[in-house]
């Protein structure tokens, strides 16, 4: 008799470019973030930078932000710590919860919630003081430290985890602007990390370090996703392939695709997801 | 970066169907020399497989390159995969061509020899080969699904043979050696069915991003 093969359930073909659904699963059990429905407008109401994206954060995740210059990721990730608030006529809709308190309620004082949510920057900003005080400032002003000594211990402790304190240990009096790029932007993250966050948001964090730079800065953000949830926005999808766990893809203010990462440098199954990471479109 | 990708991903696509079309025209040439019993061209299929072999590691040495050089995903990914998958299957199945050449070659001329008909056999292993080298061409993954239910009827046909071929044994002990190397042809035939099916089954997961083997 021959073999009759095994009936195998066909899988759907790409989305189509046209259709700008969220593809994919966007929320998470007991996610640390959950945004609903959030838009962004720029210019008093003119332009609509974001529209109607719905994505969770899952707690001890990386979370990948990719998509083509102008897609809305940046402004997305600002939108977590209410970064946007300092932008004259940028108006964000939907709710934004953090351990479903809501960010944006009237009530909320931004000062300690960009501590929660904290944020590393694209180009390495430590303020022009010591190293020592680069990380001693935000402890010191949230009240999070009472003494020299406890102060002491947050700064090793954050520089340590850093993977900073063996290279500035000797020298924490000196100028953090002295420090090389790569040091630099990991001064930044230990100041963000002093604070005990809860989520830390990284905007092109290492667009602007060489490779042995970045692959340190990449080291460290699997590290500190066993105690933080981690949103990055890249434009290396080498990067976003190798640091994260789940990638979005944004494309012209919609959120297209979101899922595992390797399924969707593998297997993703929007149309423009595909293009996008495969270079057929810029 | 992704133009200079594309223009690689396109000639590596000419060079395995290129490939392809050498060995079916392998396979062609062993069964039409089983067929008419013509000993140089069976020679010759032995003498020229070496072909087969450098452009395999050819294939496989531009899938590497491509790989190393620009880290493709998704569609590109897994049709590299898929290429250097099936640039495997292929080599195989022209040494099977190979094969059945040199069964020929090396058994005695005595009649038995021509008693198992392998015409129907070897039409449904040509029949797979082409449609799975179609499915590849065309990306058509309905045409793959049939290859793959081809593979049944070719597996029949071996078990058939089996059956036919321990009978003649019986009859004929004296025989044994030649009966058995008769039999192996429907072997290299089934193997090679099998191939075509490993074929169609990469074509189906380069286009559905599944793996559908062993299923």
């Amino acid at each position: 008799m021959p073999e009759s093969p095994t009936p195998i359930k066909r899988r759907n073909q790409l989305v189509d470019r046209n259709i700008r659904d969220t593809v994919g699963q966007s929320s998470v059990p007991n996610p640390r973030m959950r945004c609903k429905n959030v838009s962004v407008y720029y210019n008093f109401g003119e332009k609509k930078a974001i529209n109607n994206i719905s994505l969770d954060i899952g707690q001890n995740e990386v979370i990948a932000m990719i998509g083509p210059s102008g897609c809305g990721k940046s402004t997305f990730i600002r939108c977590l710590n209410r970064m946007n608030d300092t932008i004259d006529g940028c108006r964000v809709e939907g709710q934004i919860l953090l351990d479903e308190t809501d960010i944006y309620d009237k009530k909320i004082d931004v000062v300690p919630l960009r501590a929660q949510v904290g944020m590393v920057f694209q180009k390495p900003n430590p303020f022009p003081k010591s190293i020592y005080d680069n990380i001693a400032y935000g402890p010191k002003i949230h009240g999070l430290v009472q003494n020299r000594q406890e102060t002491d211990e947050v700064v090793e402790k954050s520089l340590k985890r850093a993977g900073l304190w063996n290279e500035v240990k000797d020298r924490l009096n000196q100028p953090g602007t002295g420090l090389s790029g790569g040091q630099q932007q990991r001064l930044c993250i230990a100041r963000t990390i002093a604070v005990n966050p809860e989520v830390i948001l990284m905007d092109e964090p290492c667009s602007a370090l060489d490779p042995i730079a970045t692959s340190i800065i990449e080291e460290l953000i699997d590290e500190l996703k066993q105690e933080y949830s981690i949103a990055i926005v890249t434009h290396s999808m080498q990067q976003a392939s190798r640091v994260s766990q789940r990638t979005a893809y944004f494309h012209m203010g919609d959120l297209i695709e979101i899922g595992p990462t390797e399924q969707i440098f593998l297997n993703p199954l929007h149309e423009l997801t595909n293009d996008y990471i495969t270079g057929r479109f810029g | 970066m992704s133009i200079h990708l594309q223009r690689e991903i396109e000639k590596i696509k000419k060079e395995i169907l290129c490939l392809g079309a050498m060995v079916e025209d392998r396979f062609q040439q062993a069964i039409y020399a089983f067929k008419t019993g013509d000993q140089v061209l069976a020679q010759k299929i032995m003498d020229t497989d070496f072909e087969i072999d450098l452009r395999e590691v050819e294939v496989e040495e531009e899938c590497l390159k491509i790989l190393a050089l620009h880290q493709p995903v998704a569609t590109d990914l897994r049709f590299l995969i898929a290429v250097i998958k099936i640039n495997n299957d292929l080599e195989r199945i022209a040494d099977y061509a190979c094969n059945i050449a040199k069964r020929f070659i090396i058994s005695s001329h005595d009649a038995i020899l021509f008693k198992y008909d392998y015409a129907p056999m070897a039409n449904q292993a040509g029949k797979m080969l082409r449609k799975s080298l179609d499915a590849l061409v065309r990306m058509d993954v309905e045409m793959a699904y049939d290859v793959r239910d081809m593979d049944a009827v070719v597996n029949a046909m071996r078990n058939e043979a089996y059956e036919i071929m321990k009978k003649d044994i019986q009859r004929q002990p004296e025989k044994v050696a030649e009966i058995i190397n008769m039999y192996l042809i429907s072997r290299h035939l089934e193997r090679i069915g099998d191939h075509t099916k490993n074929i169609a089954e990469e074509v189906i997961c380069l286009i559905e991003g599944e793996i559908v083997r062993h299923r």
